[in-house]
């Protein structure tokens, strides 16, 4: 694709932000523009999530945007957080706009928390053959799938431990991450409380306040910008077949994320890479057993092989494919996969503080267990 | 794991414990109170005991404390360290060889009769356990008692959970497109939605058929029985109208769909259950599943 993401910017990381979720966010735009070498006026379309309480016109008043000729919002939680980027880099492809701001903003942890239970999203007829039964939060509808997964393959907590060890160590050293200097052992994760069974809370990402955004910009506009661009080589959605937004149980399998190789093969094909050319990969982990699954939907192993791969030691900094060098949302803060993207940004440009070496593309996956989408980002 | 057979034959195996004293002969006073107490008029126990009472003599008092070569001690010690920790005294028989005289001072031996399980009941699973006691005056038995005992997990749901929290309970919307399944519900069926067009089941429903495109939705009315394909025990956070943890199973009907519901029971893939109906008032009655009766 011929745009680029040319300006990061986020908000400090917290449980209790002490401020309105539109301040965050303009924050985080404001920050992100500042990083890109870009004013205001200069931004004419805004992309968010359905979910974000602040709408495209009162972020572009904060921040005194004058017109606006691009906004659009996508659906899904999580899943939308690649696929912001694909918005912004297709209006910017069209001509639809010249600069796309891409913003998530929220206190969901001092505010509206998205683990507990959404009596309110009981009203959704689908939930309605899920929620009434007393499956009410997102860690018990992947703690649904996580069962099925450890019968099918033999996979254990300590598999899904093993992913919680690798965040919170790359987090521990990371000065931005709610746990920096607070690394887990796997006996920590062993012995961590049930949420749902199989998962335990350190199966389960940790709740944040902040707020995350990106600069989108044509790839020639982001050459003359201060920071190296970190090219949109492919970006690409996933919806699969018979598809629930976190309760797709009734599908013949209920051991892999069909959306998810959607995106898969979406990345490779219109990248020209594969599994084996990614540098880096910043992969969503709200819930452990689905970061081993995505491995095996993306080509990097085969079905049910995803804890051989962990247990290599693949996935550490020095390995083959670093996991979530920032810390991932288990380790870093949960952003909705917006800080995912910012950290690919960094490794791209090589200024991230567990930085891998001679980083060429970096592989980003949203939300998962909802129709979903994902990156691919390089030099160029 | 803990071998429970293999406990309850050693502790078998060490016969009767040492005989255990009386704290006080047979005496007028403690049989008055409990003549009292149990509501007996008889007029006769003035000099001998009743022989109902015979318990009463070798109790250990408020502070007791178990002898440590008790075996009915050592068999709970082992059945509480095995997860059953809950007891109920089931059934007592006893044999009086002679009436006992005030004045007289009885010991006990106790020996680990049988221990049996583990066994499925309303309350839970659990082991029977029985010992066996005579009572002495020297080395004469006078009485004989066989004790049996439940020592059992808690049920995960005991009954009166479902009650208070229902009116909290977590409602489903329902619509055009799925009001005869709660309908179905409501009359002890579950429903399962059958394509007019092409028959195809589905579940959850919808207007369309996917297969055939038809709009014309009917139902069948599923036998309720099926199998859990995954499942999950729900521990954190609390849900309305719930009390944790509870366990959520997703259960693939012997029709052919899957359904979710709350499992009222241990789980495990694979295992054969059946739909039960919860009425919560009304307008709404959830299904729910239990493992099969006749499995």
């Amino acid at each position: 694709m011929n745009a680029a993401i040319a300006g990061i910017g986020a908000t400090d990381f917290s449980k209790d932000s002490g401020r309105s979720e539109l301040q965050l966010a303009a924050e985080a735009v404001r920050a992100a523009l500042d990083d890109a070498g870009l004013e205001p006026s200069d931004v004419d379309g805004l992309v968010s999530f359905t979910m974000d309480t602040n709408a495209e016109i009162a972020v572009a008043r904060e921040l005194g945007v004058p017109e606006l000729t691009f906004f659009s919002r996508v659906h899904y939680g999580g899943g939308a957080a690649c696929a912001t980027v694909q918005q912004a880099a297709m209006a910017v492809e069209t001509g639809a706009a010249e600069v796309v701001v891409c913003y998530r903003a929220f206190n969901e942890r001092s505010g509206h928390r998205f683990g507990q239970v959404q009596t309110a999203a009981a009203a959704n007829i689908d939930n309605s053959w899920s929620y009434p039964m007393g499956l009410g939060t997102p860690a018990a509808m992947v703690a649904m799938f996580a069962r099925r997964y450890m019968h099918e393959y033999g996979a254990t907590s300590e598999d899904f431990g093993r992913i919680a060890v690798i965040d919170r160590k790359h987090a521990a050293t990371n000065p931005h991450a709610w746990f920096h200097g607070r690394p887990i052992t796997l006996e920590d994760h062993q012995s961590s409380r049930w949420i749902a069974e199989p998962l335990r809370l350190l199966d389960c990402c940790q709740e944040s306040d902040g707020g995350v955004a990106l600069v989108v910009t044509s790839a020639e506009r982001a050459r003359d910008l201060p920071n190296r661009p970190a090219h949109v080589r492919a970006a690409a959605q996933g919806s699969g077949a018979d598809q629930f937004t976190m309760t797709s149980y009734y599908r013949d399998d209920l051991t892999g994320l069909p959306e998810m190789g959607v995106v898969a093969r979406g990345l490779w094909e219109r990248s020209g890479i594969g599994p084996s050319d990614v540098d880096v990969a910043v992969l969503y982990d709200h819930f452990t057993p689905f970061v081993l699954v995505q491995l095996e939907e993306l080509g990097f192993c085969g079905r049910g092989e995803a804890r051989d791969l962990v247990a290599s030691g693949a996935l550490e900094l020095d390995g083959t494919l670093p996991l979530n060098p920032h810390g991932g949302q288990l380790g870093e803060a949960y952003l909705h996969g917006m800080n995912g993207i910012a950290e690919a940004v960094r490794q791209v440009r090589g200024t991230a503080v567990n930085q891998v070496a001679g980083v060429e593309h970096v592989l980003v996956t949203a939300g998962t267990g909802v129709p979903t989408s994902g990156l691919v980002l390089g030099r160029g | 794991m803990i071998d429970i057979e293999k406990e309850a034959a050693r502790i078998a195996e060490q016969g009767e414990c040492a005989p255990r004293l009386a704290r006080d002969p047979v005496n007028l006073p403690m049989i008055n109170n409990w003549l009292e107490a149990i509501g007996d008029e008889h007029p006769g126990y003035t000099e001998v005991a009743p022989p109902a009472m015979v318990q009463v003599w070798t109790m250990g008092g408020l502070r007791g404390q178990r002898s440590a070569d008790d075996p009915l001690g050592a068999m709970m010690a082992v059945l509480d360290e095995a997860g059953y920790t809950s007891v109920v005294a089931t059934n007592s028989d006893q044999t009086y060889h002679r009436y006992l005289e005030v004045g007289e001072h009885l010991s006990v031996t106790t020996s680990l009769e049988d221990v049996t399980g583990p066994k499925r009941t309303g309350l839970g699973e659990g082991w029977f356990v029985t010992t066996r006691s005579t009572w002495w005056v020297g080395d004469e038995a006078v009485a004989e008692m066989r004790f049996r005992v439940l020592k059992y997990k808690p049920a995960q749901k005991p009954e009166p959970k479902r009650e208070a929290p229902r009116a909290q309970a977590i409602r489903p919307s329902v619509n055009r497109d799925t009001e005869y399944f709660w309908e179905g519900t409501r009359r002890g069926e579950l429903r399962i939605q059958r394509c007019g067009g092409c028959g195809l089941l589905r579940h959850p429903p919808g207007p369309m058929c996917p297969e055939c495109g038809a709009t014309k939705p009917k139902y069948l009315v599923s036998e309720g029985y099926g199998v859990v394909y995954s499942y999950v025990v729900h521990h954190h956070p609390q849900v309305p109208g719930k009390q944790t943890p509870f366990v959520v199973a997703l259960v693939e009907l012997d029709e052919g769909v899957r359904m979710l519901g709350e499992l009222d029971g241990e789980p495990s893939v694979g295992l054969p259950v059946e739909v039960v109906f919860t009425k919560v008032d009304d307008e709404l009655t959830m299904p729910s599943w239990r493992p099969r009766a006749d499995r």
